[in-house]
């Protein structure tokens, strides 16, 4: 335990030097590996703690990046208040998408979300709701700059802004899961029948599942669209919805580093991989969740697990 | 009036290609239980093969044949290969593996042809009767879609194969208690369903234009049909297909416009899995404790 | 030499370990009968047999190892296993049903013949041909499983429990089908039985088994006549 938490406060540290020994751009991509970190604990808890596969979280990431995007854009609201209501709009809204979904198992529930991240640019780009979404062109936002007159450029500031609230987010997910509400959500994903019989709540769990994921990926779609400075339709399509799925898969299910492993590889190797060729990427992305899937089905968490593991049990 | 012929025939066009994928997703469904989410690639790369062939001079109607050949073998290849590990895994990593496979046909197909979009030649004549209401070549993909369909019904009705292929979907243990050597119905499952992806991709190319991303509506209303018609019923595929196709162009034409077209899939969809899980045909599943 | 002989045959399902070494054998164009109590692990063996379930230990058919190979190479050497809940194609029509049983049979006018001759021990299900199996009684749905199993021209039969859930009248007529099948087409036949009176009657040697070994063994007439099992098993 005292282990764990002198490796978090060592990687704390390091977090905060980072931006201050690379160049702004990297640091935004740093950024972005922590809006997909928030994503990805949001679907982890979903897919990973309750086993409910869903190919469509882009869309809930979609809603809390147009949510930030319309209230900064319409509403002139300072982009950090648009953060907790994106959470807060996607929250209610997963929530009412896990009612239905309950009676939904496994495959029916991929598909059903595989449907939902399929339509979702064609629902943004629908001419009625143009005034608020800017239609195919999107919404451009303003960068945020550095409050109160503190030092740091646009970028720096923009990093510890969403570290802060990556810290947080982490913080209350580890404090969810470990505790009861983590164990009723396991026991409901590996023996649903049996769980329900010794009284955990299934219907209300699953739907607060369901809540809380689509929170967590609003809530790094807002801080998303504020480091992109912008929104538009089809950035949000199902390859989105995909990536998320790569990334918890090759992160680790059921884990919570996990998914800071998971957001490194989906932002960082396509850098190495666009070498190669435009589509490479994405095949490359194919080829890792097969081999995950047959060689290391606990993705990278549980590989690093079991290795240290090993040396802590080898003499 | 007219106009509204007009789509529901079109929609009957469109709707023989849906009935098409639909079908191949309810025999890979009916003998695995899994739905294939990357039919909608292997049919799409399919046709990138039969473009090549026609670029490179082979008659339309051969590079078809050859396409449909080559499809099948694919199929058989993927099964054997990609799904066979998986086969009894949970549900989370036959769905990765799925979408892997859809993610890397997809790139694969980029990579090779890249993304600019081609265009795929139609064989059917550029005149025809009932050319006021409906295009040849919209005429010609329903005749495809019904000749493809009346071949794979006699096959499964008349053939010995085709006996020991339903006989291994529906009850695999007591298939190999007779010998049938189940893993090889599966893959030949999927082979069919490889090439009836095929012949659905050569006839909607033409009308939707050749692209990587093609399928990926066509593949909604594909899973639309299917639902709707019972995910274990061939028939209820067929009909369903149909039913989507018109559904799609007349409410898309009349009543939400044609914007929100694929978002009529998804609605279909989620109501039917929540209303009536099996459909109009599918047989209800009762799960044992 | 033994029709089939098994051998240390272990069977477990997952981790629970059923079969603890049976041993027997069956002799070519006997009847024998498996007997022995719910769960005593009957089903198993037969399971065991044609690979259906986990096994270890030796199982040879005509001299030829069979354990360790799959359960459809098994059938295509001609053993065909009737198995308990009858396994019947039930969205087939009857007469597919029986087609399927001799699928991997190259004589194709032979088969023809067969099927005739399965009409005339079960004329009903001539009758019903053409309907959905799933649609015929319990009783029916027994001897469509019996005569798949004969489609496979088969050189042993294992039958697992056949007489559940048939009236006593039907058990009979059954029973004597099977007396003249073993009779007139030399098909070696191994039977689990839980009515052991009729079984007994019909079979030539007999194995008990409990809790998934053999505990005793001999002709029928001997085991009909044993203290135990008269007391145990046939009730009185």
């Amino acid at each position: 335990m005292k282990r764990n938490l002198f490796l978090l406060v060592v990687l704390l540290l390091v977090a905060c030097a980072l931006p201050f020994l690379v160049s702004n751009y990297r640091t935004f991509q740093l950024t972005l590996v922590l809006v997909y970190a928030i994503a990805l604990l949001g679907l982890n808890i979903l897919t990973g703690y309750n086993g409910q596969i869903s190919l469509g979280h882009g869309a809930f990431y979609a809603l809390g990046a147009y949510c930030a995007a319309i209230l900064m854009d319409k509403a002139g609201m300072p982009y950090w208040a648009t953060v907790p209501i994106a959470g807060a709009v996607c929250l209610v809204a997963g929530f009412l998408f896990g009612l239905p979904a309950l009676r939904l198992e496994g495959l029916y529930l991929a598909l059903a979300t595989f449907a939902l991240g399929v339509s979702m640019p064609q629902l943004l780009k629908y001419h009625h709701l143009e005034k608020w979404t800017g239609g195919v062109q999107g919404i451009v936002i303003p960068k945020p700059e550095a409050p109160f007159g503190i030092p740091l450029n646009a970028d720096r500031w923009l990093y510890f802004f969403t570290l802060a609230v990556t810290l947080v987010m982490f913080l209350l997910a580890w404090n969810l899961l470990r505790g009861r509400v983590g164990r009723a959500l396991v026991a409901i994903r590996d023996q649903h029948i049996a769980a329900e019989a010794m009284g955990v709540d299934n219907a209300l769990y699953k739907s607060l599942a369901f809540g809380v994921s689509a929170m967590y990926t609003g809530v790094a779609g807002a801080l998303g669209a504020i480091a992109v400075q912008f929104v538009a339709p089809d950035s949000f399509n199902i390859f989105l919805s995909i990536i998320f799925l790569v990334g918890i898969v090759v992160g680790g299910l059921a884990s919570i580093p996990g998914a800071l492993y998971g957001a490194l590889f989906i932002q960082f190797m396509p850098n190495i991989a666009d070498e190669i060729s435009k589509a490479a990427p994405w095949a490359i992305f194919g080829i890792f969740m097969i081999g995950f899937v047959y060689l290391m089905p606990t993705g990278a968490a549980g590989a690093i697990r079991l290795l240290l593991a090993k040396r802590r049990g080898a003499p | 009036m007219e106009g509204f012929l007009h789509q529901v025939l079109a929609g009957l066009a469109t709707g023989g290609i849906y009935a098409s994928l639909a079908l191949a997703l309810v025999m890979i469904y009916q003998a695995t239980h899994l739905v294939n989410f990357a039919q909608g690639e292997m049919a799409m790369f399919a046709t990138y093969i039969a473009w090549s062939l026609v670029n490179a001079g082979m008659p339309y109607w051969i590079a078809f044949g050859l396409t449909v050949g080559i499809s099948f073998f694919i199929g058989i290849l993927i099964e054997r290969v990609v799904i066979r590990p998986v086969e009894n895994a949970p549900v989370l990593a036959v769905v990765v593996v799925f979408i892997a496979l859809l993610v890397i046909l997809n790139s694969v197909t980029g990579w090779i042809y890249t993304y600019t979009i081609k265009s795929f030649p139609s064989p059917f004549p550029k005149e025809m009767a009932l050319g006021r209401y409906m295009s040849p070549h919209e005429v010609g993909a329903i005749g495809v879609t019904l000749v493809v369909l009346l071949l794979l019904f006699a096959f499964f009705r008349f053939t010995p194969l085709g006996l020991a292929l339903r006989a291994a979907a529906q009850n695999p243990v007591s298939a190999r208690l007779v010998g049938i050597r189940v893993g090889w119905m599966l893959a030949l499952g999927w082979g069919l369903a490889a090439a009836i992806g095929a012949v659905a991709g050569m006839m909607v190319a033409p009308i939707v234009y050749l692209d990587p991303n093609m399928m990926g509506g066509i593949l909604l209303y594909a899973f639309a049909a299917a639902l709707v018609g019972g995910i274990d019923s061939p028939m209820g595929a067929v009909i369903g297909g149909f039913l989507v196709g018109v559904l799609e162009n007349v409410l898309g034409a009349f009543v939400i416009g044609n914007e929100l077209k694929l978002s009529v899939a998804l609605v279909l969809i989620i109501g039917v899995l929540l209303v009536k899980p099996s459909g109009l045909f599918g047989r209800v599943h009762v799960t044992r404790v | 030499m033994a029709l089939l002989e098994a051998r240390q045959l272990y069977a477990a399902y997952g981790h629970t370990r059923v079969l603890h070494g049976v041993d027997f054998a069956i002799d070519k164009g006997s009847i024998t009968a498996l007997l022995g109590a719910n769960g005593a692990g009957k089903t198993t063996t037969l399971r065991a047999l044609c690979a259906m379930v986990k096994t270890q230990g030796e199982v040879r058919f005509e001299g030829a190892r069979i354990d360790g190979r799959s359960t459809e190479d098994i059938a295509r050497l001609g053993v065909a296993h009737v198995p308990d809940g009858r396994g019947t194609f039930l969205h087939l029509s009857t007469e597919e049903n029986l087609r399927l049983g001799a699928y991997t049979r190259r004589d194709r006018a032979r088969v023809e013949t067969d099927l005739e001759r399965v009409y005339g021990y079960f004329p009903r299900l001539k009758e019903r041909r053409r309907q959905q199996a799933g649609t015929l009684s319990g009783g029916e749905q027994q001897m469509l499983a019996v005569s798949r199993a004969l489609m496979l021209a088969p050189k042993l039969m294992l039958l697992d429990e056949p007489s559940f859930g048939l009236a006593p009248l039907l058990v009979r007529e059954l029973f004597g089908i099977l007396q003249a099948i073993n009779q007139r087409e030399q098909v070696s036949l191994l039977l689990v039985e839980q009515n052991a009176a009729m079984a007994l009657d019909l079979a030539d040697h007999a194995y008990l088994i409990e809790t998934g070994r053999v505990v005793l063994s001999g002709t029928a007439e001997a085991l009909k006549r044993d203290d135990s099992v008269r007391k145990s098993y046939l009730g009185y």
